[in-house]
């Protein structure tokens, strides 16, 4: 049985989500801000079929489209954006308007970080310039680089020393229960990143502990330890409760504190899973790879007891995610399975061809494969869903599991049916 | 040249070229699209996935731009890539897709079709669409006569079929009620003892494409795909074409007529649509019938792509008499046919693909209905104006499992349907609001309002209305028994977790 973490990597011909897209959630979690996508059509297209921004009546984010005018560096890029801006002040007068960088500003090589600041005097609203564009980065990597740009942002005046600063932007709910999990613990948390107002952000210097709770955050963690001197708590991220647990351990270790009733309320919340773990236990699960979340939900999916074929993820930093990694390796030892396969920037079409060799109960990937898996007999559950669902904290364990075991529990009960069982299936 | 050449917008129409490529493509039987692509531009997949509920892989895969290939270029990769899904998948035809960001990279992507052909069994051919140029209708046009094109000059059968026969051009992936159409223009040549030869790109064998020439007429239903092909096979085959698309009874009526004269065929037309207008469809006597004179006058908006806003907009006007107070598409590059087609069947045209003046136009003119597209569904919603959607952009729910065709005489009926449940949605409305009706937003507040023993506090009551409205109640009444069953007397956040988690044990 393979009993170290081996990694491979593979083409990069994979399906995910543009990481523009990370606008579609930030735009609501900081309520002040104004979201300006500087790209083309198929940008726009993409944001507003992906993410139903339809039904918005005034999405507090806008397109500028660049055309061919634009492209050929006949106009006056500046004198544009100016007065895209000023339209955005006169219109909905945010705190911040932050300009999202994509794929074609990159090629043109548009200097948006070099305009930002001389735009800011000129129209006296802060510009935050972050470049989330499919050439360097996937998905969910798109907050990763607004909020290393936002942190250049925070005010800098001395705050009380071993102050605690989180990042990663999760609903306001989430962020009330994990404050609450370590308030319980003796600690304050003094600041998140983002915040929900612009003004808001959290002061950072050199005597600021941080902590992330996305596993895409590396770009911000670097940036936190770099350039404000923060120090960086390395810890599992607080998906299921033994990810929970891990997460306020390492924290309080940080402060030499020792964690009281912690153990018991990780057990409690064990017990109430229990139910849904039946339903998964000794079930297979295959990642086929497009969020980042995949190392710390295959870890919390091995402790309720299935058993992870492959995890496929666009990007793997072995820095920022290395207690991560070393609580799935435990996590496999402990449980007495194998180790599952790394596969960085996989192959979808070879993905197929393991999935049809190892036929998994449950196979999580995105929307453009789940239909096809489906009609082939193959339980799949949409990636995309962890993205957007609260699956932080001890609270809301039980809300992954209940996505886990959907399509489990859906298909059980329509594979009883004859008719179904013999007629949906295309014959391979 | 205008001064506007970066517009600011939320919301677009008709979305970038590659789609109307790919649409095209994979509409085609055993053909790979591949896009020249970033990561993340193969949404189609998922749109063409859900939308359609498609049971097999979406036959699109991107070869990746990423930070080495801006670096070097693309180099062999694009090659790499063909010959690669050559050997895995054998289709008949691999399309190469430029994007918005290969048009600036400026590669030179017909050498790599050139240098990939050598080692491929597939035919490859490189779309012909400039991302900055064409918007999505307009590149599945040119996408579907390029390919039409390229199977013509290698090879054609143009001897004509014995009996006389058409092809349908522009029924394809994520159209709106495409397959439905088609089968109700299917249903109706086979009434008038007419073969269908080839229906095109949707499901059809490119290497059955030599065969197009075997029929003895085209039909293009719609006008914004299938145009270009058509006028094509005209100049190039001698092959007459029809593009009246026959949607609503008049222009059904029309298309029949062209049917039989441009055949050369004496099929007995007349017959024919008197008796399916009068038995088949119900359509001309629910407009007679005496519901439908409430229907007289009152005002409608229309907003779609060209085809079915010009026919919606005549229908409306022609054959339910109601009063088409503007009728609009987003199909810019086409406006002069449809300022001609609506002159007279509307007091006002507006041609725009900026939606908030539409639906600034639709504030202003306070319509009693409207027919457009998902959007104006949603400036619907926020007016209270009531909807029918009749064109893209479209949602899942547009793509209905049941039968729902737009042409044709069954058409005339869903239409018909479409139009009076939009009406009397609208006038139920009204009622309730004259008579006070049942206002079920004061029930649910004071279902909400804390008349108990217990103590909300701010924070916990601020909690309680981020939950969803539907289960708000629910989640009170447990935090409530919760906090009794534990003897606390204030609700906080805190209770409310620790109630949600004791709970769902």
């Amino acid at each position: 049985m393979n009993k170290k973490l081996n990694f491979e990597c593979e083409t990069g011909n994979y399906h995910t989500f543009c990481p523009i897209s990370c606008v579609a959630w930030l735009y609501q979690k900081i309520e002040d801000s104004f979201f300006l996508v500087i790209g083309t059509k198929t940008c726009g297209y993409f944001l507003q079929n992906a993410l139903g921004v339809m039904i918005f009546a005034e999405p507090r984010y806008a397109m500028a489209e660049l055309e061919e005018g634009d492209i050929s560096a006949q106009l006056n890029d500046y004198k544009e954006l100016k007065r895209l801006c000023l339209k955005i002040k006169q219109d909905r007068n945010p705190s911040v308007i932050v300009w999202i960088g994509t794929c074609t500003t990159e090629i043109i090589k548009m200097d948006l970080e070099g305009m930002a600041p001389k735009m800011e005097i000129d129209i006296s609203i802060p510009v935050v310039v972050a470049r989330a564009n499919g050439l360097d980065y996937a998905f969910t990597q798109g907050e990763d680089t607004v909020l290393s740009a936002l942190v250049n942002r925070c005010p800098t005046e001395p705050n009380s020393p071993k102050s605690l600063v989180l990042f990663g932007s999760v609903s306001n709910t989430v962020t009330n229960q994990l404050d609450l999990e370590l308030k319980k613990q003796g600690i304050i948390v003094s600041g998140w990143l983002p915040a929900q107002h612009y003004a808001d952000l959290p002061i950072l210097n050199q005597e600021t502990y941080v902590c992330g709770v996305n596993p895409f955050l590396s770009r911000t963690a670097t940036t936190l330890m770099r350039r404000r001197k923060c120090k960086l708590i390395g810890a599992p991220f607080p998906i299921g409760p033994d990810g929970t647990r891990h997460w306020i351990e390492k924290i309080c270790k940080t402060y030499s504190i020792q964690t009281k009733g912690l153990l018991e309320r990780e057990q409690q919340i064990w017990e109430q899973l229990k139910d849904y773990c039946k339903l998964i236990e000794g079930k297979s699960v295959f990642f086929m790879g497009d969020n980042l979340l995949e190392i710390s939900l295959a870890r919390f999916l091995i402790r309720c007891g299935m058993i992870v074929y492959e995890i496929g993820i666009p990007y793997m930093d072995k820095r920022y995610q290395a207690a991560e990694l070393e609580l799935l390796e435990t996590t496999c030892y402990e449980m007495n399975v194998p180790i599952p396969r790394i596969v960085e920037k996989p192959d979808n079409y070879n993905q197929i061809q393991r999935i049809r060799e190892l036929q998994p109960d449950l196979v999580i990937t995105g929307m453009g494969l789940a239909n096809p898996l489906e009609s082939r007999g193959i339980n799949t559950k949409w990636s995309v869903e962890f993205t957007f669902a609260q699956i932080h904290s001890f609270t809301n364990a039980r809300d992954i599991l209940e996505l886990i075991t959907r399509p489990l529990r859906r298909n059980k009960n329509l594979q009883k049916l004859e008719t179904i069982k013999n007629y949906v299936y295309l014959s391979s | 040249m205008s001064n506007s050449f970066k517009v600011l917008q939320a919301l677009i129409y008709a979305g970038p070229a590659h789609i109307g490529t790919l649409r095209v493509a994979s509409s085609f039987k055993n053909v790979h699209a591949i896009m020249h692509a970033p990561l993340g531009d193969d949404y189609f997949n998922v749109m063409r996935s859900m939308l359609e509920r498609e049971r097999d892989f979406t036959p699109v895969t991107a070869s990746v731009v990423d930070r080495h290939v801006l670096a070097r270029g693309s180099q062999e990769k694009v090659v790499e890539n063909i010959t690669r899904k050559d050997k895995q998948e054998k289709p008949d035809l691999i399309v190469l897709t430029p994007t918005c960001t290969s048009s600036i990279l400026q590669e030179d992507l017909q050498n790599f079709v050139n240098r990939a052909a050598l080692n491929s069994k597939s035919d490859i051919v490189l779309a012909d669409v400039n991302h900055y140029r064409v918007n999505e209708l307009q590149a599945a046009d040119r996408t579907l006569e390029q390919i039409i094109r390229f199977y013509l000059e290698k090879n054609q059968n143009s001897v004509k079929t014995e009996k006389p026969s058409v092809n349908i051009l522009g029924i394809f992936t994520l159209g709106f009620h495409n397959q439905h159409d088609c089968r109700e223009l299917k249903r109706i040549l086979n009434d008038l003892g007419i073969e269908v030869n080839l229906i095109i790109p949707e499901g059809v064998s490119v290497k059955k494409l030599k065969n197009i020439t075997k029929a003895w007429l085209n039909i293009v239903p719609y006008r914004e795909v299938g145009l270009m092909s058509a006028q094509y096979l005209e100049q190039n085959f001698q092959m007459p074409f029809i593009s009246t698309c026959p949607m609503g009874l008049i222009d059904t009526a029309k298309f029949l007529r062209k049917l039989e004269s441009k055949l050369g065929l004496n099929l007995n037309i007349e017959n024919y649509i008197n008796r399916q207008t009068r038995f088949i469809s119900q359509a001309a006597w629910f407009s007679r019938s005496i519901d439908c004179q409430n229907l007289t006058g009152k005002k409608a908006v229309v907003f779609g792509d060209t085809t079915h806003a010009v026919l919606m907009t005549k229908i409306l006007a022609r054959e339910m008499g109601i009063r088409v107070v503007c009728s609009g598409t987003y199909c810019q590059h086409d406006a002069d046919w449809f300022r001609e087609q609506v002159e007279g069947f509307c007091d006002e045209i507006l041609i725009t693909e900026d939606h908030t003046q539409v639906s600034n136009m639709i504030a202003r003119l306070e319509p009693s209905a409207i027919f457009g597209t998902q959007m104006e569904r949603h400036v619907g919603k926020r007016l209270d104006i009531p909807c029918g959607v009749i064109s893209a952009p479209i949602h899942i729910q547009n793509f209905p499992l049941g039968y729902r065709p737009f042409l044709g005489y069954e058409g005339a009926n869903q239409i018909a349907d479409l139009v009076y449940n939009s009406f009397t949605l609208g006038m139920e409305d009204h009622l309730l609001e004259i008579f006070g009706g049942h206002d079920s937003k004061t029930v649910i507040t004071q279902t909400l309002s804390t008349s108990s023993d217990l103590n909300w506090s701010s924070g916990g009551l601020e909690e309680l209305q981020k939950i969803p409205g539907f289960v708000r109640n629910r989640i009170k009444r447990n935090t409530e028994k919760y906090a009794r069953d534990n003897g606390i007397k204030e609700i906080t956040f805190e209770v409310l977790y620790a109630a949600k988690e004791a709970l769902t044990t």
